[in-house]
């Protein structure tokens, strides 16, 4: 895993009139997990959607390294997002589906690949030819993370991962997230659930109207009444 | 345009086509709309008398039939990638926009051609159109037509992905577009219909004039797609 620091420059986007991010500038390193917290509309998803490159900011560069992830476009393949929705072909099998994406990504070896990647996220025992749309919410989840670890990328979104997951895969996508932290991967995730923040963070963002509000690391992780003092803070009105 | 470029493009036609191939919901529905369309209309003209407007009248069933059956594969080809948010994944590949736009429009292509070949019987047959007498010339004329439909449906039909009423909206928006696209095509099918026909040179004329169109409407398409599909 390369040692990359991905950094956010006065970024700013507006939806017609409506500001969503204002002069947001952030740095997040290698092997950190970063929770984004905020209200609604505070703009944490659409920051993602400008950090996974799919939507472009107004003004400001966010810089992966030292490219412009919006101009270089071989920086998608830095790239892995999980969102609300799996982003799977609920027609495909989870072999198809991941054989697909390792085409587009080409991946050698995929079967190797995409057998191991299978067996990681406990979707090894499925049958080969069950089509994703039979899968419960966790394993699309499962398949999920799958597809979006499966070409290695240096940088992993996730975009409130936990919201139908029952206790079990909430425990699961944690322990998930901490290899991947160890593993040198930077990861960063948009959530409401403070408590999970605190179980998989070691910096915390805090958005508010679409400004940061608060931006806390801290190398040994946050206790769950630490984030909530932080998020309390950054959001009384100043 | 790269060899890789070409890879991405069939892949993602390849993909299309899978699933259709393990579900077939869109060519079932495409198939049983094309029979009942041209059902429906040969019933309705059951009682027309002039031998010299048959082939007009078959024509124009055919690409009625086409254009109705057409507007299905887009709206469900696209939906596809809706559901579930697949596209998100897609439009993060290495993939270029160019290739998945290039790779839908293949595939969305030859599911209205399998049913165009239907259709084209069912006409014959009930409309007692000369379908058989110049298949090279008919191949060609339904091929550059369902190019150019497709074409600028992609387009719409990703602009739409994430409206509300998209299945109304893409009928208003694309139907005026591909006027000039269904004109030529039932022109160009009237002519070979007809067996009475002197020459062939207006279907020349209507052919040259498809790939003019088509090859508009693709260029058109291939620049437009990215921001379209982007949201921008």
């Amino acid at each position: 895993m390369s040692q990359r620091h991905l950094r956010v420059a006065r970024v700013c986007k507006n939806f017609g009139r409506q500001r969503a991010l204002v002069d947001v500038t952030l740095q997040f390193a290698s092997g950190e997990v970063t929770s984004i917290v905020g209200p609604n509309g505070a703009g944490k998803t659409t920051l993602l959607g400008i950090l996974s490159t799919l939507v472009r900011p107004t003004t400001g560069e966010i810089f992966l390294g030292e490219e412009s992830i919006h101009k270089d476009r071989t920086a998608r393949q830095s790239i892995g997002y999980v969102g609300h929705e799996p982003g799977v072909y609920p027609d495909l099998s989870a072999q198809q589906n991941l054989r697909l994406f390792a085409a587009l990504y080409a991946i050698p070896d995929a079967e190797a690949c995409i057998a191991g990647m299978l067996e990681r996220v406990g979707l090894g025992g499925v049958h080969h030819d069950l089509p994703a749309r039979a899968f419960s919410r966790g394993m699309l989840q499962r398949l999920a993370l799958a597809r979006a670890l499966l070409h290695n990328p240096d940088i992993l979104l996730f975009d409130e991962p936990s919201s139908a997951l029952d206790p079990v895969g909430v425990r699961w996508l944690a322990d998930e997230l901490d290899r991947e932290r160890k593993a040198g991967r930077l990861v960063i995730l948009v959530t409401h659930d403070l408590d999970a923040a605190a179980q998989v963070s070691n910096h915390i963002v805090v958005l508010r109207r679409g400004r940061v509000a608060a931006d806390t690391t801290k190398p040994d992780g946050f206790a769950p009444a630490e984030v909530r003092t932080l998020y309390e803070e950054a959001l009384r009105d100043r | 345009m790269t060899a890789s470029f070409w890879r991405y493009t069939l892949l993602i036609a390849g993909k299309d086509l899978r699933i259709e191939g393990r579900s077939r919901e869109v060519l079932y529905t495409m198939g049983f709309s094309a029979a009942l369309v041209v059902l429906v209309f040969s019933f309705a003209l059951a009682n027309a008398t002039d031998p010299a407007q048959g082939p007009i009248t078959a024509a124009g069933v055919l690409w009625a039939a086409t254009l109705f059956t057409g507007t299905v594969a887009l709206s469900r080809v696209l939906d596809r990638e809706r559901e579930n948010e697949s596209i998100r994944s897609l439009l993060l590949s290495p993939a270029p926009r160019a290739a998945i736009y290039l790779g839908k429009l293949i595939a969305t292509a030859a599911l209205m051609l399998v049913v165009e070949v239907l259709l084209a019987v069912l006409v014959g047959v009930l409309f007692s159109a000369a379908v058989f007498t110049h298949p090279i010339w008919l191949a060609t004329v339904l091929l550059l037509g369902t190019l150019g439909f497709a074409s600028c449906g992609v387009v719409f039909s990703a602009a739409l992905l994430r409206a509300r009423s998209r299945d109304a909206l893409l009928g208003a928006l694309l139907f005026p577009i591909v006027i000039p696209v269904l004109l030529a095509a039932s022109r160009a099918t009237a002519c070979l219909f007809d067996p009475l026909a002197p020459d062939l040179d207006p279907v020349g004329f209507w052919t040259r004039f498809l790939l003019a169109t088509d090859v508009i409407y693709i260029s058109l398409g291939l620049w437009v797609f990215e921001p379209v599909v982007a949201g921008e």
